[in-house]
């Protein structure tokens, strides 16, 4: 299908008309620095590139849109095509879904460098990115079929409107369904710069901001929904890779004869850092991948051990030598020079896995010749839409197809293409047969890709008033630019800022993990926020509601989320309320939880959360609620239960029995989304929610026991030995 | 390799594996009745849940030894004809699953345990379910969906 679609030009699309299906190309594919005006900028675009197909329409109504994100769960199967259909005044009944091609040169949205485009499901990007990409090329399907209207009646396009799936001219009492006007589709040469102005006004909205059931849940239910790990192709071999518990140490094979002997081994491939096996059938490549003998030399981790770090990490905080600036504002010397008190808290974040629930796994074909590949996997894209494949076998991008699939849970781990790459090394030694690498749980473990392990020391001041003047944000972590996500406090009106990033080097794989370094750092700068208001004898809320008074979006989150969560009614007995502000992928949040614990034990009970937040645009507030219900349970699940160790630089975590995620057992009662009305364009949410909940159940234990918990997790034994000082 | 005959989803099935294959695998990779899904292989997450003889148990774990041909098991592809089921149209009523990964074995979980407890309290649903993980961190509303289902039933009975 994919093929078909992209090597289809604009003449080939008109030439269909005659047919059932036909093909309308719209401008999504013009960088928006061209003006559709620009007559001979156009051509030059249509030269370079096919005409972009995100729509295709038949004659039976049916309405094929397509969609250029992953998904993962985050809805994009609905959200985007829904933006869609709102512009082109589509019937939703008639609407399938289909992933577009992976071709980010014609699906892609706004990259990082100005004019380039990429295709990436991370960072709670997709909606943010593709929403006036998808409006706009909505609009300009709408035009197309008004366009054709006109000419069919010939009458002016101005007499014509559009109302859901029919173009109606109520001068003449004349209404033409969509699916009628494909036989005499006209694509206009030019079409119109449709202008933000032109756009449907949202208060006609009838698809965005209501509730529109997910796309692709009926398939979830009954079985249907295909993950990579469920397609088996014709011939298909099955790859497996044995890489030890000490990230990059090198596998000497002992038995390598004894494996080749093996019934239905077809070959040993070596890789730097682990032993790879293709075998006819899955449970001989998992038979095999057990009996392999392997002495694994040193590493890089050798030696190292998470736990005991910590006193390093003071260390490297304690010592003059500066580390990297990454944010200053002011003068935070200064500022606790002339401080009236100063504040200065340490905190500790140990490793997490990502855990997604589909073990790691993708299928690569190579061609005979060597000279093309396709892959089927579920990946959140990246700056590279082949996956690192090309590079892999030495062949160019354009002859690499990647068929994308539903992904069982993304999280950070599935923007990493390791997994891909792998299995393309295999697949080359085997073309043209496909071949199928599969990740154990525990490869998908000790082999992770973590959420770094992190020290953040936070130092404050306040002048005579109480009133906080700098802060400083140190951070000591092994990646920089993951451990230092949320960093910032452009919300908080606090005149001196400084944050630093000092490296540490362990030789531990690290990846993107939800909203990253936001979870570790925000925890660490609300909890020393809730330290001073405690010190001054400040409610939680009315110290944030100084900090924010010039930030009213983000006030306007603290003041719904106090009224939503009765943060003034006083407590039950054992219980206390937690507060937590945030901005993550342009989302503004205020958390609030009310836990209680178990003071023989340590645990931690979290019986309800709140949660108020400005987002922009809503596109689907109910799939908005999931996104943060999620998040929250996945920060619950991390904050309190979830800990890799390393251990002479191996890792001690190997599947679900040593390392615990959060059951149904010790969910909340309720969990309460609050959406502030907004007209600003959508925002990121699927990462909104995780970070919330550290510093939210640190505020909280504060105010019920006195007591500051700085170690993530919050673990039973961590929190006793907090209750016991 | 010897042959092997077992009764799943109302059909009989004659196959050809090694001794000692998990029944995961024999409906992954023989039947292709891929709904029920591997997440751990030590029945600690529950996504291979699947019914044997009405009972939940995870196929991770059951060696295909260990079975009868009298013994009928069920998958999520058996439960209905039209992804119809009561707690199948509670699951989508709930708009419950996201990545979707571990739903099978939500639903399998759900459907055995709401036969033997057809009005569950909601510590009852946390308990019966508490076996099966869900990353995505849909819990409240498979809670909700558990709850509506049982409500359906109740108003048809």
């Amino acid at each position: 299908m994919s093929t078909s679609i992209k090597s289809v030009g604009r003449r080939e699309f008109l030439k269909t008309s005659s047919g059932v299906a036909l093909f309308i190309g719209v401008s999504g594919m013009l960088p928006f620095a061209i003006s559709c005006n620009n007559k001979e900028g156009i051509k030059a675009q249509l030269k370079m590139h096919p005409l972009t197909a995100w729509v295709r329409l038949s004659e039976d109504g049916q309405i094929t849109i397509y969609n250029p994100a992953a998904e993962m769960g985050q809805g994009s199967m609905t959200s985007l095509p829904v933006v869609f259909a709102e512009e082109m005044d589509a019937d939703w009944s008639k609407v399938r879904v289909e992933f577009s091609p992976q071709e980010p040169e014609i699906y892609g949205s706004e990259g990082w460098r100005p004019g380039s485009k990429i295709m990436l499901s991370a960072g709670s990007r997709v909606t943010k990115s593709n929403y006036p990409v998808m409006r706009k090329a909505g609009a300009q399907a709408r035009y197309v079929l008004l366009h054709t209207a006109a000419k069919h009646w010939n009458v002016s396009i101005d007499e014509l409107r559009t109302e859901i799936g029919f173009v109606i001219n109520n001068k003449m009492d004349q209404k033409i369904s969509y699916g009628e006007l494909v036989p005499f589709l006209d694509v206009p040469t030019t079409l119109p710069d449709i202008q933000e102005d032109q756009l449907k006004n949202p208060k006609d909205f009838r698809l965005i901001g209501k509730d529109i059931p997910r796309y692709e849940i009926p398939a979830k239910i009954n079985g249907t929904a295909k993950f990579t790990m469920d397609i088996r192709l014709p011939d298909m071999l099955y790859g497996v890779l044995e890489r030890g518990n000490l990230h990059a140490a090198r596998p000497n094979l002992q038995n390598e004869k004894e494996i080749l002997a093996m019934s239905g081994v077809q070959k040993i491939v070596p890789f730097d850092y682990a032993i790879g096996l293709i075998a006819t059938s899955l449970e001989v490549a998992l038979a095999a991948k057990k009996a392999l003998k392997i002495d694994w030399s040193s590493a890089a981790a050798t030696g190292y051990d998470s736990q005991g770090i910590y006193a390093e990490y003071e260390k490297v905080a304690s010592e003059d030598k500066k580390g990297e600036a990454l944010h200053e504002i002011g003068d935070v010397k200064q500022a606790f020079g002339n401080a009236a008190k100063t504040y200065t808290a340490d905190f500790k974040n140990d490793y997490v896995y990502h855990a997604q629930m589909e073990p790691l796994n993708s299928i690569v074909k190579v061609a005979e010749d060597g000279k093309s590949a396709e892959v089927w996997v579920g990946s959140q894209q990246g700056g590279d839409t082949k996956l690192g494949v090309p590079d892999a076998l030495g062949i160019p991008a354009k002859d690499v197809n990647v068929h994308l699939q539903y992904l069982g849970g993304g999280f950070g781990r599935r923007s990493m293409t390791d997994f891909v790459v792998e299995c393309a090394i295999l697949a080359k030694e085997m073309a043209p047969s496909p071949v199928k690498l599969m990740w154990t749980r525990e490869d998908d473990m000790t082999y992770g890709a973590f959420r770094p392990l992190s020290f953040q020391r936070l130092t404050a001041s306040t002048d005579t008033k109480g009133k906080i003047t700098a802060l400083s944000h140190l951070v000591v972590a092994e990646n920089g630019n993951l451990a230092t996500s949320g960093i910032r406090n452009d919300y908080y009106d606090i005149g001196s800022q400084f944050a630093e990033w000092r490296k540490t080097s362990h030789g531990i794989r690290l990846k993107h993990w939800r909203a990253v370094g936001h979870g570790p750092n925000k925890f660490a700068i609300e909890a020393l926020l809730d330290e001073i208001a405690l010190d001054q004898k400040i409610d939680p809320v009315d110290l944030r509601r100084k900090l924010m008074s010039k930030s009213p979006r983000a006030l306007a989150t603290l003041e719904k989320a106090a009224e939503i969560s009765e943060w003034n009614v006083p407590n039950t007995e054992g219980k206390a309320k937690g507060l937590a502000f945030l901005e993550r992928s342009g989302t503004l949040s205020t958390g609030v939880c009310e836990i209680s614990v178990d003071r023989s034990t340590g645990k931690i009970n979290v019986h309800r959360f709140w949660s108020a937040i400005d987002a922009g645009v809503i596109v689907q507030p109910d799939n908005v609620k999931a996104q943060m219900e999620g998040g929250i349970i996945m920060g619950m699940s991390s904050v309190l239960k979830e800990q890799i160790t390393v251990l002479d630089g191996k890792i001690q975590q190997s599947n679900f029995d040593t390392y615990q995620l959060l059951r149904m057992e010790d969910i909340p009662d309720s969990i309460e989304t609050f959406m502030i009305e907004s007209t600003e364009s959508p925002q990121g949410v699927g990462e909104s929610g995780t970070p919330l909940v550290a510093c939210a159940i640190a505020n909280a234990f504060l105010r019920l026991t006195g007591k500051r918990l700085r170690h993530l997790p919050f673990t039973p034994e961590r929190v006793l030995e907090v209750l016991n000082t | 390799m010897k042959n092997y005959v077992l009764h799943i989803n109302g059909k009989r099935h004659e196959f050809h594996v090694t001794e000692g294959t998990s029944l995961l695998w024999v409906l992954r990779e023989h039947l292709e009745l891929t709904g029920t899904k591997y997440g751990c292989g030590i029945a600690q997450c529950g996504a291979c849940t699947i019914h044997v003889d009405g009972k939940p148990m995870r196929a991770c774990i059951l060696t295909i030894d260990n079975f009868s041909e009298e013994q009928q098991i069920t998958t999520i592809e058996g439960l209905s004809e039209n992804g119809d089921h009561p707690v199948q149209k509670a699951w989508i009523a709930a708009q419950a699953p996201q990545c979707g990964y571990c739903q099978s074995g939500q639903i399998m979980q759900a459907v055995a345990f709401l036969e033997q407890n057809p009005s569950p309290t909601r510590d009852e649903i946390k308990t019966e379910m508490n076996g099966i993980l869900c990353r995505c961190g849909t819990y409240m509303r498979i809670v909700k969906a558990v709850e509506l289902a049982s409500n359906a039933k109740s108003e048809n009975t």
